[in-house]
Protein backbone atom coordinates (compact mmCIF):
# COMPACT_ATOMS: atom_id res chain seq x y z
CA UNK A 1 0.00 0.00 0.00
CA UNK A 2 2.86 2.27 0.94
CA UNK A 3 4.61 1.44 -2.33
CA UNK A 4 1.44 2.12 -4.25
CA UNK A 5 1.19 5.51 -2.53
CA UNK A 6 4.68 6.48 -3.63
CA UNK A 7 4.00 5.27 -7.16
CA UNK A 8 0.87 7.36 -7.28
CA UNK A 9 2.71 10.39 -5.96
CA UNK A 10 5.50 9.98 -8.51
CA UNK A 11 2.98 9.64 -11.32
CA UNK A 12 1.18 12.76 -10.17
CA UNK A 13 4.48 14.62 -9.89
CA UNK A 14 5.48 13.55 -13.40
CA UNK A 15 2.11 14.60 -14.75
CA UNK A 16 2.43 17.95 -13.01
CA UNK A 17 5.90 18.39 -14.52
CA UNK A 18 4.53 17.74 -18.00
CA UNK A 19 1.69 20.13 -17.40
CA UNK A 20 4.12 22.92 -16.52
CA UNK A 21 5.86 22.67 -19.86
CA UNK A 22 4.50 24.61 -22.85
CA UNK A 23 3.09 21.98 -25.25
CA UNK A 24 4.72 23.26 -28.43
CA UNK A 25 5.66 26.91 -28.66
CA UNK A 26 6.35 26.65 -32.38
CA UNK A 27 3.13 27.05 -34.37
CA UNK A 28 2.41 24.84 -37.37
CA UNK A 29 1.16 27.84 -39.34
CA UNK A 30 1.55 31.52 -38.55
CA UNK A 31 1.74 34.78 -40.46
CA UNK A 32 2.40 33.08 -43.78
CA UNK A 33 4.96 30.67 -42.34
CA UNK A 34 4.59 26.88 -42.40
CA UNK A 35 6.56 24.67 -40.10
CA UNK A 36 8.67 21.85 -41.48
CA UNK A 37 10.95 19.48 -39.62
CA UNK A 38 11.00 19.94 -35.85
CA UNK A 39 13.59 18.49 -33.55
CA UNK A 40 13.92 18.42 -29.77
CA UNK A 41 17.21 18.22 -27.91
CA UNK A 42 17.62 17.57 -24.21
CA UNK A 43 20.42 19.53 -22.58
CA UNK A 44 22.84 16.61 -22.66
CA UNK A 45 22.25 16.16 -26.38
CA UNK A 46 22.33 19.81 -27.42
CA UNK A 47 25.86 19.46 -28.77
CA UNK A 48 24.47 17.27 -31.51
CA UNK A 49 22.60 20.32 -32.77
CA UNK A 50 25.02 23.14 -32.00
CA UNK A 51 28.34 21.55 -31.11
CA UNK A 52 30.69 24.24 -29.94
CA UNK A 53 27.82 26.57 -29.21
CA UNK A 54 26.08 24.29 -26.72
CA UNK A 55 28.30 25.16 -23.77
CA UNK A 56 27.00 28.66 -23.29
CA UNK A 57 23.42 27.40 -23.27
CA UNK A 58 24.37 24.71 -20.78
CA UNK A 59 26.06 27.26 -18.55
CA UNK A 60 22.88 29.32 -18.63
CA UNK A 61 20.80 26.32 -17.55
CA UNK A 62 19.15 25.07 -20.73
CA UNK A 63 16.72 22.21 -20.16
CA UNK A 64 15.78 21.48 -23.75
CA UNK A 65 15.85 23.09 -27.16
CA UNK A 66 13.20 22.90 -29.84
CA UNK A 67 14.41 23.58 -33.37
CA UNK A 68 12.12 23.95 -36.36
CA UNK A 69 12.46 24.86 -40.00
CA UNK A 70 9.97 27.28 -41.52
CA UNK A 71 9.11 28.28 -45.05
CA UNK A 72 7.17 31.43 -45.87
CA UNK A 73 4.62 31.59 -48.65
CA UNK A 74 6.94 34.10 -50.40
CA UNK A 75 9.67 31.45 -50.50
CA UNK A 76 11.78 32.68 -47.59
CA UNK A 77 13.20 30.10 -45.24
CA UNK A 78 13.98 30.41 -41.56
CA UNK A 79 15.16 28.44 -38.57
CA UNK A 80 13.52 28.81 -35.18
CA UNK A 81 15.12 27.77 -31.90
CA UNK A 82 13.29 27.87 -28.59
CA UNK A 83 15.62 27.29 -25.66
CA UNK A 84 13.80 26.37 -22.48
CA UNK A 85 15.91 27.31 -19.48
CA UNK A 86 15.61 26.15 -15.89
CA UNK A 87 14.92 29.73 -14.79
CA UNK A 88 14.17 33.13 -16.30
CA UNK A 89 17.62 34.31 -15.25
CA UNK A 90 19.13 31.93 -17.78
CA UNK A 91 17.07 33.34 -20.63
CA UNK A 92 17.99 36.86 -19.57
CA UNK A 93 21.68 35.93 -19.39
CA UNK A 94 21.67 34.53 -22.91
CA UNK A 95 19.78 37.48 -24.32
CA UNK A 96 22.06 40.02 -22.72
CA UNK A 97 25.27 38.16 -23.56
CA UNK A 98 24.84 38.82 -27.27
CA UNK A 99 26.06 42.08 -28.80
CA UNK A 100 23.25 44.54 -29.42
CA UNK A 101 25.24 46.52 -31.98
CA UNK A 102 23.38 46.76 -35.25
CA UNK A 103 20.06 45.73 -33.74
CA UNK A 104 16.86 47.57 -32.88
CA UNK A 105 14.52 46.83 -30.00
CA UNK A 106 11.25 45.13 -30.93
CA UNK A 107 8.07 44.72 -28.93
CA UNK A 108 8.20 40.97 -28.67
CA UNK A 109 8.49 39.01 -25.44
CA UNK A 110 9.84 40.73 -22.36
CA UNK A 111 12.75 42.01 -24.41
CA UNK A 112 13.51 41.56 -28.08
CA UNK A 113 16.00 42.62 -30.73
CA UNK A 114 15.84 42.51 -34.48
CA UNK A 115 19.04 42.36 -36.49
CA UNK A 116 17.15 42.28 -39.77
CA UNK A 117 17.59 38.71 -40.99
CA UNK A 118 17.58 37.39 -37.43
CA UNK A 119 16.05 38.24 -34.09
CA UNK A 120 16.13 37.15 -30.48
CA UNK A 121 13.70 37.60 -27.65
CA UNK A 122 13.09 36.24 -24.19
CA UNK A 123 9.89 35.46 -22.35
CA UNK A 124 10.08 34.00 -18.84
CA UNK A 125 12.50 31.10 -18.95
CA UNK A 126 12.43 30.87 -22.75
CA UNK A 127 15.07 32.31 -25.04
CA UNK A 128 14.09 32.35 -28.70
CA UNK A 129 16.15 32.88 -31.83
CA UNK A 130 14.75 33.15 -35.34
CA UNK A 131 17.13 33.24 -38.30
CA UNK A 132 16.15 33.82 -41.92
CA UNK A 133 18.27 32.80 -44.88
CA UNK A 134 17.22 35.77 -46.98
CA UNK A 135 18.04 39.34 -46.13
CA UNK A 136 15.26 41.75 -47.08
CA UNK A 137 12.95 44.17 -45.33
CA UNK A 138 10.01 41.92 -46.20
CA UNK A 139 11.67 38.90 -44.60
CA UNK A 140 12.62 40.90 -41.52
CA UNK A 141 8.99 41.96 -41.06
CA UNK A 142 7.76 38.41 -41.62
CA UNK A 143 10.25 37.16 -39.03
CA UNK A 144 8.88 39.57 -36.44
CA UNK A 145 5.36 38.36 -37.20
CA UNK A 146 6.48 34.77 -36.62
CA UNK A 147 8.19 35.84 -33.39
CA UNK A 148 4.92 37.35 -32.16
CA UNK A 149 3.12 34.08 -32.88
CA UNK A 150 5.73 32.14 -30.92
CA UNK A 151 5.60 34.65 -28.11
CA UNK A 152 1.83 34.33 -27.94
CA UNK A 153 2.21 30.62 -27.29
CA UNK A 154 4.82 31.23 -24.62
CA UNK A 155 2.63 33.69 -22.71
CA UNK A 156 1.50 32.04 -19.55
CA UNK A 157 3.90 29.14 -20.01
CA UNK A 158 5.57 28.32 -16.70
CA UNK B 1 55.77 24.95 -57.86
CA UNK B 2 56.00 21.34 -58.95
CA UNK B 3 59.42 20.98 -57.45
CA UNK B 4 58.47 22.61 -54.18
CA UNK B 5 55.37 20.41 -54.04
CA UNK B 6 57.51 17.36 -54.45
CA UNK B 7 59.89 18.44 -51.74
CA UNK B 8 56.91 19.25 -49.52
CA UNK B 9 55.53 15.78 -50.06
CA UNK B 10 58.90 14.30 -49.16
CA UNK B 11 59.02 16.48 -46.08
CA UNK B 12 55.51 15.59 -44.95
CA UNK B 13 56.22 11.95 -45.65
CA UNK B 14 59.18 12.16 -43.35
CA UNK B 15 57.08 13.78 -40.68
CA UNK B 16 54.36 11.20 -40.99
CA UNK B 17 56.85 8.37 -40.82
CA UNK B 18 57.80 9.56 -37.37
CA UNK B 19 54.37 10.54 -36.22
CA UNK B 20 54.84 10.01 -32.53
CA UNK B 21 54.48 13.56 -31.42
CA UNK B 22 57.83 14.96 -32.41
CA UNK B 23 57.82 18.09 -34.50
CA UNK B 24 59.58 18.45 -37.80
CA UNK B 25 62.58 20.65 -37.29
CA UNK B 26 61.27 23.79 -35.72
CA UNK B 27 62.39 26.83 -33.83
CA UNK B 28 60.47 29.52 -32.03
CA UNK B 29 60.13 32.96 -33.50
CA UNK B 30 60.19 36.09 -31.38
CA UNK B 31 56.41 36.42 -31.10
CA UNK B 32 55.20 32.87 -30.61
CA UNK B 33 55.36 31.86 -34.24
CA UNK B 34 56.86 28.46 -34.80
CA UNK B 35 59.24 28.27 -37.70
CA UNK B 36 58.33 24.81 -38.85
CA UNK B 37 57.23 23.62 -42.21
CA UNK B 38 58.70 22.43 -45.42
CA UNK B 39 62.37 23.11 -45.82
CA UNK B 40 61.84 23.57 -49.56
CA UNK B 41 59.80 26.73 -49.24
CA UNK B 42 57.03 28.54 -47.48
CA UNK B 43 53.49 27.26 -47.04
CA UNK B 44 51.35 28.67 -49.80
CA UNK B 45 47.92 30.03 -49.00
CA UNK B 46 45.95 31.24 -52.01
CA UNK B 47 42.99 33.55 -51.65
CA UNK B 48 40.75 33.92 -54.72
CA UNK B 49 37.92 36.45 -54.71
CA UNK B 50 35.20 37.56 -57.09
CA UNK B 51 33.18 40.61 -56.08
CA UNK B 52 30.41 39.57 -58.50
CA UNK B 53 30.17 36.04 -57.11
CA UNK B 54 26.60 36.34 -55.91
CA UNK B 55 23.35 35.76 -57.74
CA UNK B 56 20.51 36.65 -55.42
CA UNK B 57 21.16 35.29 -51.96
CA UNK B 58 23.73 32.62 -52.78
CA UNK B 59 26.74 32.14 -54.99
CA UNK B 60 26.41 31.88 -58.76
CA UNK B 61 27.43 28.30 -59.48
CA UNK B 62 29.16 29.08 -62.77
CA UNK B 63 31.17 31.95 -61.31
CA UNK B 64 32.05 29.85 -58.29
CA UNK B 65 33.39 27.16 -60.59
CA UNK B 66 35.57 29.68 -62.39
CA UNK B 67 36.79 31.03 -59.06
CA UNK B 68 37.66 27.50 -58.00
CA UNK B 69 39.66 27.01 -61.20
CA UNK B 70 41.55 30.26 -60.61
CA UNK B 71 42.25 29.19 -57.04
CA UNK B 72 43.64 25.78 -57.94
CA UNK B 73 45.66 27.03 -60.89
CA UNK B 74 47.31 29.60 -58.67
CA UNK B 75 47.86 27.11 -55.89
CA UNK B 76 49.60 24.59 -58.13
CA UNK B 77 51.11 27.19 -60.44
CA UNK B 78 49.70 25.56 -63.57
CA UNK B 79 48.10 26.88 -66.74
CA UNK B 80 44.86 24.93 -66.65
CA UNK B 81 42.66 23.64 -63.87
CA UNK B 82 42.64 20.07 -65.14
CA UNK B 83 46.34 19.78 -64.47
CA UNK B 84 45.82 21.05 -60.94
CA UNK B 85 43.23 18.39 -60.18
CA UNK B 86 45.39 15.67 -61.72
CA UNK B 87 48.09 16.61 -59.24
CA UNK B 88 45.65 16.16 -56.40
CA UNK B 89 43.96 12.86 -57.28
CA UNK B 90 44.50 9.73 -59.33
CA UNK B 91 41.88 7.69 -61.18
CA UNK B 92 40.71 4.74 -59.12
CA UNK B 93 40.99 6.54 -55.81
CA UNK B 94 38.05 7.18 -53.52
CA UNK B 95 38.01 10.84 -52.64
CA UNK B 96 36.18 12.26 -49.65
CA UNK B 97 34.89 15.80 -49.46
CA UNK B 98 34.66 16.74 -45.79
CA UNK B 99 32.12 19.51 -45.68
CA UNK B 100 31.04 21.57 -42.67
CA UNK B 101 27.27 21.57 -42.29
CA UNK B 102 26.66 22.04 -38.59
CA UNK B 103 25.23 25.54 -39.03
CA UNK B 104 22.62 24.73 -41.67
CA UNK B 105 22.13 26.66 -44.87
CA UNK B 106 23.55 29.98 -43.79
CA UNK B 107 27.07 29.07 -42.73
CA UNK B 108 27.88 25.70 -44.23
CA UNK B 109 29.95 24.56 -47.18
CA UNK B 110 27.90 25.60 -50.18
CA UNK B 111 26.50 22.73 -52.28
CA UNK B 112 27.42 24.80 -55.35
CA UNK B 113 31.08 24.54 -54.36
CA UNK B 114 30.82 20.81 -53.76
CA UNK B 115 29.14 20.33 -57.13
CA UNK B 116 31.93 22.25 -58.85
CA UNK B 117 34.56 20.12 -57.11
CA UNK B 118 32.76 16.89 -57.97
CA UNK B 119 32.58 17.91 -61.61
CA UNK B 120 36.31 18.60 -61.71
CA UNK B 121 37.18 15.40 -59.86
CA UNK B 122 35.33 13.45 -62.51
CA UNK B 123 37.12 15.37 -65.25
CA UNK B 124 40.35 14.28 -63.54
CA UNK B 125 39.30 10.64 -63.81
CA UNK B 126 37.59 9.99 -60.48
CA UNK B 127 34.40 8.01 -60.97
CA UNK B 128 31.27 9.53 -59.50
CA UNK B 129 30.75 6.46 -57.33
CA UNK B 130 34.24 7.02 -55.87
CA UNK B 131 33.30 10.39 -54.44
CA UNK B 132 31.95 10.63 -50.91
CA UNK B 133 30.58 13.87 -49.48
CA UNK B 134 30.51 13.40 -45.74
CA UNK B 135 30.06 15.10 -42.44
CA UNK B 136 29.17 14.26 -38.87
CA UNK B 137 25.43 13.66 -39.25
CA UNK B 138 23.21 13.05 -42.25
CA UNK B 139 20.70 15.50 -40.84
CA UNK B 140 23.41 18.19 -40.76
CA UNK B 141 23.97 17.57 -44.47
CA UNK B 142 20.26 17.79 -45.17
CA UNK B 143 19.96 21.00 -43.17
CA UNK B 144 22.65 22.55 -45.34
CA UNK B 145 20.83 21.65 -48.54
CA UNK B 146 22.43 18.31 -49.47
CA UNK B 147 20.41 15.28 -50.45
CA UNK B 148 21.49 12.04 -48.80
CA UNK B 149 22.63 9.47 -51.37
CA UNK B 150 23.75 6.01 -50.33
CA UNK B 151 23.65 4.06 -53.59
CA UNK B 152 26.94 2.66 -54.84
CA UNK B 153 26.27 3.62 -58.46
CA UNK B 154 26.78 7.36 -57.96
CA UNK B 155 28.42 9.89 -55.69
CA UNK B 156 27.48 9.28 -52.10
CA UNK B 157 26.39 11.88 -49.59
CA UNK B 158 26.29 10.50 -46.06
CA UNK B 159 26.91 11.27 -42.44
CA UNK B 160 28.96 9.34 -39.94
CA UNK B 161 25.71 8.13 -38.45
CA UNK B 162 25.28 5.97 -41.56
CA UNK B 163 28.92 5.08 -42.18
CA UNK B 164 29.90 4.42 -38.58
CA UNK B 165 33.02 4.74 -36.48
CA UNK B 166 35.95 2.46 -35.79
CA UNK B 167 35.70 0.23 -32.72
CA UNK B 168 39.16 1.07 -31.42
CA UNK B 169 40.18 4.43 -30.03
CA UNK B 170 42.83 6.49 -31.78
CA UNK B 171 44.84 8.67 -29.46
CA UNK B 172 47.29 11.51 -29.50
CA UNK B 173 48.05 13.74 -26.52
CA UNK B 174 44.75 14.93 -25.10
CA UNK B 175 42.70 13.36 -27.88
CA UNK B 176 41.21 9.87 -27.73
CA UNK B 177 38.44 9.22 -30.22
CA UNK B 178 36.77 6.74 -32.45
CA UNK B 179 37.50 7.83 -35.99
CA UNK B 180 34.89 7.94 -38.71
CA UNK B 181 35.06 5.03 -41.15
CA UNK B 182 34.56 7.54 -43.93
CA UNK B 183 38.08 8.65 -43.19
CA UNK B 184 39.72 5.39 -42.15
CA UNK B 185 38.09 2.86 -44.48
CA UNK B 186 36.24 4.50 -47.32
CA UNK B 187 38.46 7.29 -48.59
CA UNK B 188 41.95 7.17 -50.04
CA UNK B 189 42.24 10.92 -49.86
CA UNK B 190 40.23 13.78 -48.40
CA UNK B 191 39.69 17.35 -49.51
CA UNK B 192 38.78 19.40 -46.46
CA UNK B 193 36.05 21.99 -47.09
CA UNK B 194 35.54 24.17 -44.01
CA UNK B 195 33.94 27.59 -43.91
CA UNK B 196 35.39 30.91 -42.76
CA UNK B 197 33.89 31.62 -39.38
CA UNK B 198 34.15 32.60 -35.80
CA UNK B 199 33.75 30.11 -32.97
CA UNK B 200 32.36 31.17 -29.61
CA UNK B 201 34.71 28.92 -27.65
CA UNK B 202 37.80 28.07 -29.69
CA UNK B 203 38.05 31.40 -31.51
CA UNK B 204 37.83 30.33 -35.11
CA UNK B 205 36.70 27.21 -36.93
CA UNK B 206 38.55 26.58 -40.17
CA UNK B 207 40.70 23.73 -41.52
CA UNK B 208 41.79 21.85 -38.40
CA UNK B 209 38.60 22.32 -36.41
CA UNK B 210 36.58 20.88 -39.30
CA UNK B 211 38.11 17.49 -38.55
CA UNK B 212 36.13 17.41 -35.32
CA UNK B 213 33.55 16.01 -37.69
CA UNK B 214 35.73 12.92 -38.09
CA UNK B 215 35.59 11.88 -34.43
CA UNK B 216 32.75 10.53 -32.31
CA UNK B 217 33.21 12.84 -29.34
CA UNK B 218 33.86 16.43 -30.51
CA UNK B 219 31.89 17.77 -27.55
CA UNK B 220 34.75 16.69 -25.27
CA UNK B 221 37.28 18.93 -26.96
CA UNK B 222 36.15 22.46 -26.24
CA UNK B 223 37.69 23.25 -22.82
CA UNK B 224 40.56 25.75 -22.62
CA UNK B 225 39.53 27.37 -25.91
CA UNK B 226 40.20 24.08 -27.67
CA UNK B 227 43.88 24.03 -26.83
CA UNK B 228 45.50 21.54 -27.34
CA UNK B 229 42.52 19.48 -28.45
CA UNK B 230 42.09 20.87 -31.96
CA UNK B 231 45.79 20.33 -32.69
CA UNK B 232 45.85 16.91 -31.03
CA UNK B 233 42.87 15.63 -33.01
CA UNK B 234 44.55 16.74 -36.22
CA UNK B 235 47.62 14.71 -35.21
CA UNK B 236 45.68 11.44 -35.41
CA UNK B 237 47.50 9.62 -38.21
CA UNK B 238 44.60 8.96 -40.63
CA UNK B 239 43.77 12.64 -40.62
CA UNK B 240 47.30 13.76 -41.41
CA UNK B 241 47.81 10.99 -43.90
CA UNK B 242 44.63 11.47 -45.88
CA UNK B 243 43.77 15.16 -45.90
CA UNK B 244 45.49 16.40 -49.06
CA UNK B 245 44.19 19.91 -49.45
CA UNK B 246 41.95 22.39 -47.71
CA UNK B 247 39.63 24.57 -49.74
CA UNK B 248 37.92 27.00 -47.41
CA UNK B 249 34.49 28.21 -48.47
CA UNK B 250 34.70 31.93 -47.81
CA UNK B 251 31.74 32.99 -49.92
CA UNK B 252 30.57 34.41 -46.60
CA UNK B 253 32.62 35.08 -43.54
CA UNK B 254 31.25 35.19 -40.01
CA UNK B 255 33.26 37.24 -37.52
CA UNK B 256 31.14 36.76 -34.37
CA UNK B 257 28.58 34.39 -32.89
CA UNK B 258 29.79 31.17 -34.50
CA UNK B 259 29.67 28.32 -35.04
CA UNK B 260 25.89 28.74 -35.42
CA UNK B 261 24.75 30.89 -38.32
CA UNK B 262 24.30 34.52 -37.30
CA UNK B 263 23.51 36.61 -40.38
CA UNK B 264 23.92 39.83 -38.44
CA UNK B 265 27.62 39.04 -37.92
CA UNK B 266 28.32 37.72 -41.41
CA UNK B 267 29.67 39.55 -44.40
CA UNK B 268 30.19 38.73 -48.07
CA UNK B 269 33.85 37.82 -48.47
CA UNK B 270 33.13 36.38 -51.93
CA UNK B 271 36.15 34.13 -51.90
CA UNK B 272 37.84 30.78 -51.50
CA UNK B 273 41.09 29.91 -49.74
CA UNK B 274 43.34 26.96 -50.53
CA UNK B 275 46.29 25.49 -48.68
CA UNK B 276 47.96 22.21 -48.11
CA UNK B 277 49.22 23.41 -44.72
CA UNK B 278 46.19 23.62 -42.39
CA UNK B 279 48.08 25.67 -39.82
CA UNK B 280 48.96 28.31 -42.39
CA UNK B 281 45.38 28.36 -43.61
CA UNK B 282 43.97 28.65 -40.11
CA UNK B 283 46.40 31.42 -39.21
CA UNK B 284 45.52 33.31 -42.40
CA UNK B 285 41.76 32.83 -41.90
CA UNK B 286 42.09 33.98 -38.30
CA UNK B 287 43.75 37.20 -39.45
CA UNK B 288 40.96 37.82 -41.97
CA UNK B 289 38.37 37.42 -39.22
CA UNK B 290 40.35 39.67 -36.87
CA UNK B 291 40.50 42.38 -39.54
CA UNK B 292 36.75 42.24 -39.97
CA UNK B 293 36.21 42.32 -36.19
CA UNK B 294 38.44 45.39 -35.95
CA UNK B 295 36.58 47.04 -38.81
CA UNK B 296 33.32 46.46 -36.95
CA UNK B 297 34.70 47.74 -33.65
CA UNK B 298 34.83 44.35 -31.93
CA UNK B 299 37.60 43.31 -29.57
CA UNK B 300 40.35 41.03 -30.83
CA UNK B 301 39.73 37.39 -29.98
CA UNK B 302 42.55 37.49 -27.44
CA UNK B 303 40.75 40.24 -25.50
CA UNK B 304 37.48 38.35 -25.90
CA UNK B 305 39.10 35.41 -24.08
CA UNK B 306 39.15 33.05 -27.04
CA UNK B 307 42.41 33.45 -28.85
CA UNK B 308 42.91 30.28 -30.91
CA UNK B 309 46.08 29.17 -29.14
CA UNK B 310 45.68 25.73 -30.62
CA UNK B 311 47.06 27.13 -33.88
CA UNK B 312 50.37 27.69 -32.12
CA UNK B 313 50.14 24.23 -30.56
CA UNK B 314 49.54 22.74 -34.01
CA UNK B 315 52.62 24.53 -35.30
CA UNK B 316 54.61 23.14 -32.37
CA UNK B 317 53.34 19.67 -33.26
CA UNK B 318 54.84 20.19 -36.71
CA UNK B 319 51.57 20.12 -38.58
CA UNK B 320 52.51 23.35 -40.34
CA UNK B 321 53.57 26.89 -39.76
CA UNK B 322 51.95 29.90 -38.14
CA UNK B 323 54.92 32.10 -38.96
CA UNK B 324 53.79 34.81 -41.40
CA UNK B 325 57.34 34.98 -42.67
CA UNK B 326 56.96 31.41 -43.89
CA UNK B 327 53.46 31.73 -45.25
CA UNK B 328 53.29 32.70 -48.91
CA UNK B 329 49.98 34.51 -49.12
CA UNK B 330 48.90 34.83 -52.72
CA UNK B 331 45.77 36.77 -53.67
CA UNK B 332 44.31 36.19 -57.12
Amino acid sequence: MKALGWTTLLALAAAAGCARRAPDPLPAEAAGWSKGRTRSFAAAELWRYVDGDAERYLQAGVVRTLAAEYRHRNGSEAAADVHEMSAAAGARRLFESEPAAGSRAIQVGEAGRSYGPSLTFRRGRYFVRLVAYQDSAETAAALIALARAVDERLRGAP
Amino acid sequence: MGRSDASRRRFLGGCLAGLTGGACGQSRGPSGQVKSGPAGGPSRVVIARDPALRAGGGPDGARLGKLLDRLLQAFYGVDNPGEAWRRLVRPGEVIGLKVNCLAGKGASTHPELVEAIMERLQQAGIRARDILVWDRLSEDLESAGYRIATGRDRARVMGNDLLGYEDELSAFGSAASLLAKALTQVCDGVINLPVLKDHGIVGVTLAMKNLFGAVHNPNKYHPNTGDPYVADVYMLPPIRQKVRLTICDAVNGQYEGGPSYMPQWSWPFNGLLAARDPVALDWTGWQILEQERARRGLKPLKDAGREPKWILTAARHGIGTNDPGRIERLEV
